[in-house]
């Protein structure tokens, strides 16, 4: 890539076909987020139909936001997504490994892998709303376990802490091991076979081979995974909103950070939300930087690249 | 002989734990079918494993209830869907590959910003794009919805890799040398390499977009303009004019079925996109 | 912002004079015969479901057709009616009806809010003087004093604001019975006769004694703690908010409430499955097969929640006073200020909320407790039209009238739909034993500072 002198130079089209992406960022993120910081130092909400402020008063949103639950449904945060992302990655590696691996015969192939991601699809509001009705205290699941004969009262799934939790965890986990069983097996697959090869020759076992050879090399893709996770589950809302409309329960202890702000941007209450989002802007930065310095050692762009580099050439 | 063994007890395994979890993926959809061909009164007297014969009573109160204008509301997500895959997939790989294949001054400054803004969660900015987009004249209409999606940093991301790993650039050189312009060049050399990455991130947006929740509840505003998940989200709000639980679960049907035929038309494709890499050896 | 800001004062500008303006050139009641030519295409209607439209095609003389989805009614002068339904919960309805309210100054003529409704629950967030989003009736022409005579005083007054002046008006007026299983009171009590049941539940200590009878016999007297909710929260003495305060004070009756409720359901005199109302478990304690025996409710929750839910015998269920008098519901019409039928409008208005006749053929079409007082005395008297199949013959009327003429209406606020709902949802936490008491207070008081920023502090009774 190094153009002669007597070339044309083309470096005006690069920022011609990068100017509409930039463009639409800088108009529908960059001016929304500074109008967001902007008042999130103002005293500014609907109070019914009249509207109050906006009133310059400095940090105090950010410090009564410091004084409130906050914290507390940050944890909520982190654990409903632990919950739905450790089954998800371990089950989701599993999986991939028995796809890609020649040797278990896996019978409908095909069959399982449409059928694993087809949760994905499904809306989460649609996908909670069906939970909802379907785990209450005298729904179709308690129906069922009472005449299997498993439990003699039905059980409140809803109505306790980590009946909720748990709830929230599983439908994270249905909607997504599918998708990161496809992602893993496509990075599995990019391996080069005689790495494999040798591997057996050598003597590896199942278990050594997964641990020491497969593991390493798809890392960037793990990387790529557990960010993306991260950043879906700092943003978790459709499904905890809609199983607890909204409130959280029991006790808020399923309340989301999003559904924190979310309650804030309902009751119009603009200072206070703006403030709160610039709170989740820095958090998910901090989040990402540590990540990506925890997987790729410093370097940004290089090794996922040099994976999908890897996997190509295979190919080509 | 010897690892043989092994593979067989390992191969029964991985069969079981395929079953069970295929079986938890399809049994929420066969109770939810199941109750949307039961009247109220029937899902009154407790759950059934059996289809009830109600389905088309169901769908015909879906179809005709102008509070709730399902129809209508999968038509506009059908429209928004596809316009934000078909915009998001075009310009996220024109900005990859005006960031791959030319040199320029703020290239390297581009990209580092374009993986920063990656982690942005959307929320943030939901209260001033609510507010930017009232002053625009756009509040409650279907262009906020779709027009943002140029700019996915995520999509950019993976066209970016996908072209780094597969467009060699004596391709375009060589492209330049049969006199074809740079555009020419990108929509009939570059986007042709580039349809795998394409199809699979048009589907993921595609999806994303139609189950998208958050933006749409905030802009939208009169019912010929809702989108499915709005829709869905006021059954939550029953009233007690409208509890049918009957209805209701028909409605959740309506909403998942034409996102599910799609993919079970398209899935091997899906699949295959994905996997694309690998499957060729 | 500062746009925004002009933008709001221009619009309040704009409606102070419009109205003046439309008053001077109307000259009152002028405007009747001065009729339709001025008068917009469509009605805009905003409600949070179809009764409303139900009633207006039954009684209003100029409905000519209603489009099959029940979006569009077409008058018979050609003008539309236009039915904008958002759900009520969560606070859905009102924030819909507020962003159209903030435009209604610069929203073209068809698309001007004509008609809106509202529930008691926060009836007067939108009669309040200064926000002037609903029009005094007199200003359409309609004098409550002579034109509204014949209605329940209460009503009357719920609809004013705090000068007095009646800015809304109402087709149905809500007063509470208690409904019962008959065969469950024939098994426990041995009679399902009203008048006996009655006895049995005329007040809360006798209620009490009641529902330890039921319990021996393994019914539950009531199917969740949500029930019993109104019967407190209609007899607090003080409102949420007192008017220009930003403090929310929750009277003693509320806090009589949890504890009555606490001591209920570990007595197990109430179903602890059930979660609150208005979900799937509720509505399957009103089948056959469950084991409640009665739930209170207003004329409409008869008809609407309990008829549809009942898969047993018609017949099976039947009403009496209830424990304590209350109200519950009533939906308010109003005229929205700036709108371009005022003539229609105050038609619709009297047409459904004045005319004896038109009520009466609600009462008998839709069981509706309907907002006269003269009539709904003669169908008190009047078993011959007005008894109930589902009610085993009964005529409920006859119950209903005594509880409407005795209701006082709690003093109401703004806040109070919020507050009813939160300190609900708070309180349940406790009362399932997830939380303790003290807890559940602080719980309620996050909650309600995050739904109303304005409020500063929360005071409990000691």
């Amino acid at each position: 890539m190094k153009p002669k002198r007597k070339k044309i130079d083309y470096s005006k089209w690069g920022y011609i076909f990068i100017l509409p992406f930039f463009l639409c960022f800088f108009i529908f993120s960059f001016i929304p987020l500074m109008d967001t910081i902007r008042y999130s130092f103002f005293e500014y909400y609907r109070s019914g139909i009249k509207e109050i402020g906006p009133n310059f008063i400095g940090m105090e949103n950010y410090v009564s936001l410091l004084k409130s639950d906050m914290f507390k449904y940050a944890g909520n945060t982190l654990i409903l997504w632990i919950i739905g992302f450790i089954p998800q990655i371990v089950i989701a590696l599993m999986l991939a490994e028995w796809f890609v691996d020649a040797r278990l015969k896996i019978h409908g192939t095909q069959f399982f892998k449409v059928v694993i991601y087809l949760p994905n699809l499904i809306m989460a509001s649609a996908f909670a709303m069906l939970f909802f009705t379907m785990f209450s205290t005298n729904g179709p699941i308690n129906s069922i376990l009472m005449s299997l004969g498993w439990t003699a009262q039905p059980i409140d799934f809803l109505g306790s802490v980590w009946g909720t939790r748990s709830l929230v965890g599983f439908m994270n986990f249905l909607m997504w091991f599918g998708n990161t069983t496809i992602m893993l097996m496509a990075a599995i697959m990019g391996i080069s076979p005689d790495i494999f090869e040798a591997s057996e020759l050598d003597g590896c076992n199942s278990f050594q081979r997964f641990f020491s050879i497969t593991l390493p090399l798809i890392r960037p893709i793990l990387a790529y995974t557990l960010i993306t996770s991260i950043i879906g589950g700092l943003q978790m809302f459709d499904v905890p909103q809609i199983l607890t409309n909204g409130q959280g329960t029991p006790d808020r202890t399923s309340m989301t950070l999003i559904m924190f702000l979310n309650s804030h941007l309902k009751s119009k209450n603009y200072g206070m939300a703006g403030a709160l989002s610039v709170y989740l802007f820095i958090v998910s930065g901090i989040l990402c930087f540590f990540v990506y310095r925890m997987t790729n050692n410093g370097d940004l762009d290089g090794s996922k690249a040099a994976a999908k580099k890897a996997k190509r050439e295979k190919r080509g | 002989m010897k690892s043989k063994g092994p593979n067989y007890f390992r191969s029964i395994f991985a069969h079981v734990t395929l079953v069970i979890l295929s079986f938890m993926c399809l049994f929420f959809f066969y109770i939810l079918f199941v109750n949307a061909t039961r009247s109220h009164g029937d899902l009154q007297k407790g759950f059934s494993a059996l289809p009830g014969a109600y389905l088309f009573k169901n769908l015909s109160n879906v179809a005709n209830d102008g509070s709730f204008p399902m129809l209508r509301g999968i038509g506009n997500s059908l429209l928004v869907s596809g316009l934000s895959a078909a915009i998001c997939t075009y310009f996220s790989a024109l900005t990859a590959y005006g960031l791959y294949a030319y040199n320029f001054k703020l290239k390297k400054a581009a990209f580092t910003f374009i993986m920063a803004i990656l982690v942005m969660p959307t929320q943030v900015t939901a209260m001033g794009f609510l507010r930017l987009i009232t002053n625009m004249g756009m509040y409650d209409s279907l262009l906020p919805l779709i027009i943002p999606s140029i700019a996915s940093p995520s999509v950019f991301y993976f066209m970016y890799s996908y072209l780094e790993s597969s467009l060699p650039m004596s391709l375009v050189e060589a492209a330049r040398i049969d006199g074809s312009g740079e555009f020419r060049t990108f929509n009939s050399i570059v986007l042709p390499i580039t349809k795998p990455a394409i199809a699979v991130q048009a589907i993921f947006t595609f999806v994303g977009s139609w189950n998208n929740y958050f933006v749409p509840a905030l802009v939208i505003q009169s019912k010929e303009k809702m989108t499915v998940p709005i829709l869905i989200a006021t059954l939550r709000g029953a009233d007690y004019m409208n509890f049918d639980m009957g209805k209701i679960y028909t409605m959740i049907m309506v909403a998942i079925v034409p996102i599910i035929l799609v993919y079970l038309f398209l899935s091997k494709y899906i699949i295959a996109g994905v996997t694309l890499g690998g499957v060729k050896e | 912002m500062k746009k925004r800001m002009v933008s709001i004062l221009l619009m309040a500008a704009m409606t102070t004079g419009c109205l003046t303006g439309c008053g001077g050139s109307s000259g009152g009641s002028g405007a009747n015969q001065a009729g339709t030519a001025e008068e917009g295409r469509v009605i805009n209607i905003y409600c949070w479901n179809n009764e409303f439209r139900e009633r207006v095609e039954a009684v209003y003389p100029e409905v000519a057709e209603t489009s099959k989805d029940g979006t569009v009614t077409t008058l018979k002068d050609g003008t539309e009616i236009h039915w904008i339904v958002n759900p009520n919960q969560d606070g859905v309805y009102q924030q819909k009806l507020d962003e159209a309210l903030l435009k209604q100054a610069d929203a073209a003529a068809d698309e001007k809010v004509d008609i809106f409704l509202s529930e008691t629950d926060y009836v007067n967030k939108y009669t309040d003087a200064e926000a002037d989003v609903a029009m005094p009736l007199s200003d359409l022409g309609i004098d409550p004093e002579t034109d509204l005579a014949d209605q329940y005083e209460f009503t009357k007054v719920t609809a004013s604001d705090v000068n007095g002046v009646q800015r809304g008006s109402t087709w149905q007026c809500c007063p509470g019975l208690l409904v019962y299983r008959r065969d469950i009171a024939r098994e426990v009590f041995g009679t399902d006769d009203p008048e006996e049941i009655g006895e049995k539940v005329k007040d809360w200590d006798t209620m009490e004694l009641t529902a330890q009878e039921l319990s021996a016999k393994g019914y539950f007297t009531f199917a969740s703690y949500a029930d019993t909710f109104r019967l407190y929260g209609n007899s607090i003495g003080e409102p949420w908010v007192k008017a220009g305060e930003d403090k929310i004070c929750v009277d003693q009756k509320i806090m009589d409430w949890v504890e009555d409720s606490k001591r209920w359901l570990d007595a197990g005199y109430l179903d602890k499955t059930i979660k609150g109302q208005w979900n799937a478990d509720w509505n399957q304690a009103m089948g056959s097969s469950s084991k409640v025996f009665a739930f209170l409710f207003p004329a409409w929750g008869i008809d609407f929640t309990l008829k549809p839910n009942w898969d047993g015998d018609t017949g099976m269920w039947a009403v009496t006073n209830p424990p304590q008098e209350y109200n519950w519901g009533g939906s308010y019409i109003h005229a929205c200020t700036g709108t371009d039928n005022p003539q229609h409008v105050k038609d619709i208005i009297l047409s459904l909320t004045a005319n004896k006749e038109n009520l009466l053929k609600i009462s008998k079409d839709f069981s509706d407790f309907t907002n006269t007082q003269s009539s709904m005395r003669e169908a008190a008297r009047d078993d011959k039209n007005f008894s109930s199949e589902f009610l085993g013959g009964q005529n409920a009327f006859g119950y209903f009238s005594p509880v409407a003429e005795n209701i006082v209406m709690a003093p109401l606020s703004a806040y109070d739909q919020g507050c009813v709902e939160l300190i609900q949802n708070s309180f349940s936490d406790y009362l399932q034993g997830q939380v303790d008491f003290d807890k559940a207070k602080t719980n309620f008081e996050t909650a309600i500072l995050e739904r109303y920023p304005e409020i500063t502090q929360v005071q409990w009774p000691e």
